[in-house]
């Protein structure tokens, strides 16, 4: 019997889940079922560097995320365009998730290798928290998932990358702290804000700006809604707010209490409040000089 | 030259060795409360759990060998983890774990080759309505049954089921269920001996909440919070008695939603009139002007 029907069949449980091993879920699935793992499936069907682009062309892309520590916690926030070349390939999707109870993740890049390294991570995190009896370090889990993102270096090199932004509440440091990726895997610690994607590089610029370490939660919300705003401004992979659709971007924090996602209905009034402003400065707000 | 043993003897033989073992250890009460499915454990290990989470609405609890149920319990987790993540978090399901577990403990325990497991094991399971929880009892030979209100084992299982059939009615809140299974615990000398005392580093309590938002249900009770349920010894308090909660898990796609205490609205901006006509209809919106 393969591992497949195995557990496709659902027929008892196979010795090797019995097999002393990690508390690693990918390490146990790439055992018993690699098939099911990202990229494992895709490794080998798409066409080498010689047609780099045109595989990344044919898959949604999910843009622009911001993260940002304030005091207390840390956010993170994502517009909410997936873009296919030119096109728009989705107004709605979500790219910020709970990664566990007090860390979050989003990704940028290649919509599908990033939503599946997501449910990956969580399944990681939540399988370690089961087995162990107590979830993972801060630091852990971010070197956890430089672990994942360098197993997709073969199909980054192709064209589809994804690259994930994670930040979340140390409980031992008692602070939000803010992880950044490079497809190879590296990890780098950012402090105060981040971002990344097709319109980081304008939303790191109004950010850098406007930020302020002693922000509450709510100021540092208004400054990466106004982040947003800016990197969909001259981004056209990143979406703005969509008053009409009513489509905003999507905010958690996370602190001591655990990860939130700010309701919905505040996001509108603080997004609608934003975009009164820019009736009147359309550039947003002006920082002092000196 | 090998003697001859019936079949029927060597069933019995190896089941006495496994209920031996099992009989050795404290009990372990699984009950249905008001919210969901409540477990106590009599384990003064703070490490070396006996009961615990396998899914977002799947609890295990287990008694006898710890090495062996641990290992049942993880490969419970890698089962359910697996299949989730394969499918959808709903298609894990507590009657395909039980079938699967039932599976593995009986061929274990009629193949004359290995050692039959010393546990016996409840997978309990929050349907979706009160009328769909599940508890469901494994013994050592694989053999389930589906338990109504109830299931002690482990120790002197029979002697706390008394106890605790007494008292169990339909609906019980949350204090009074932990202090049932405690009583029914405490009471494992039998009826002519005075109760132990049990205090909360004795006992290990977790419950599978339906009132729960978020989906992992699952949540340990332990610390201040156990000591005001065993204390609260006066009148039962009607069904569903509110309990706060403290911060949950998350993973697995659910979040809680926060609602800041004060939106903050951007104030009008004080001399935006200065830079008027520098931005073609900057003045046309007026919702600024005036401050």
């Amino acid at each position: 019997m393969t591992a497949t029907r195995a557990h496709g069949s659902g027929a008892g449980l196979p010795a090797a889940f019995l097999r002393a091993g990690s508390s690693s879920f990918t390490e146990f699935v790439a055992e018993v079922s690699p098939e099911v793992l990202p990229g494992r499936r895709l490794a080998g069907t798409v066409p080498g560097p010689a047609a780099t682009g045109s595989a990344g062309e044919l898959s949604p892309h999910a843009t622009t995320l911001i993260a940002a520590s304030y005091d207390g916690g840390v956010l993170m926030a994502g517009d909410r365009r997936a873009t296919m070349g030119n096109l728009i390939a989705q107004r709605d999707i979500e790219k910020v998730f709970p990664a566990d109870e007090y860390s979050m993740i989003g990704f940028a890049g290649t919509a599908g290798i990033g939503i599946e390294m997501t449910g990956l991570f969580q399944v990681e995190l939540e399988h370690y928290e089961k087995i162990e009896g107590a979830p993972l370090s801060l630091s852990g889990k971010a070197n956890r998932l430089a672990t994942m993102i360098r197993g997709n270096l073969g199909l980054a090199l192709q064209g589809l990358a994804a690259v994930p932004l994670f930040a979340g509440w140390d409980e031992a440091e008692e602070r939000g702290r803010i992880f950044s990726y490079d497809v190879t895997g590296g990890r780098y610690e950012e402090h105060q804000f981040y971002s990344v994607g097709s319109g980081s590089i304008f939303a790191r610029g109004a950010l850098k700006k406007l930020y302020r370490p002693d922000f509450d939660l709510g100021a540092a919300a208004v400054a990466v809604i106004q982040a947003l705003y800016d990197a969909a401004d001259d981004d056209s992979a990143t979406g703005g707010p969509d008053l009409t659709r009513r489509i905003y971007p999507v905010i958690l924090s996370a602190s001591a209490a655990g990860v939130e996602r700010i309701a919905e209905a505040q996001v509108a009034q603080l997004v609608e409040a934003v975009v009164a402003e820019r009736m009147e400065r359309p550039d947003g707000p002006r920082a002092p000089l000196r | 030259m090998p003697f001859y043993v019936a079949p029927e003897q060597q069933m019995k033989d190896r089941a006495d060795f496994a209920r031996k073992g099992i009989a050795r250890g404290r009990s372990v009460v699984v009950l249905h409360y008001a919210d969901g499915i409540l477990f106590v454990a009599e384990n003064r290990s703070q490490a070396l759990h006996k009961v615990s989470e396998i899914y977002d609405r799947i609890g295990f609890a287990a008694v006898g060998r710890y090495n062996e149920f641990e290992n049942l319990r993880i490969a419970g987790i890698r089962h359910a983890d697996l299949r989730g993540y394969s499918y959808d978090r709903r298609d894990v399901t507590g009657r395909g774990l039980a079938n699967a577990y039932a599976q593995l403990l009986g061929t274990i325990f009629s193949s004359g080759g290995e050692k039959p497991y010393e546990v016996e094991l409840v997978v309990a399971e929050l349907g979706t309505r009160p009328a769909d929880d599940q508890i469901y009892r494994l013994t050592y030979d694989g053999s389930v049954g589906d338990e109504e209100d109830f299931a002690v084992m482990g120790g002197s299982a029979e002697t706390s089921a008394a106890v605790i059939r007494e008292g169990w009615v339909a609906g019980l809140d949350l204090g009074s269920a932990v202090r049932l299974a405690v009583r029914g615990l405490a009471s494992d000398g039998g009826p002519s001996v005075p109760a132990r005392e049990l205090g909360t580093d004795a006992l290990e309590v977790a419950v599978l909440d339906r009132t729960r938002a978020l989906p992992r249900k699952f949540r340990r009770i332990a610390g201040e919070r156990l000591a005001a349920l065993l204390a609260d010894d006066g009148a039962p308090t009607g069904p569903g008695e509110p309990t706060p909660e403290p911060p949950a898990g998350t993973t697995g796609g659910g979040v809680a939603e926060k609602t800041l205490d004060e939106v903050p609205l951007p104030a009008p901006r004080e001399g935006s009139s200065e830079h008027a006509g520098e931005h073609a209809g900057e003045d046309a919106g007026g919702s600024g002007d005036g401050s």
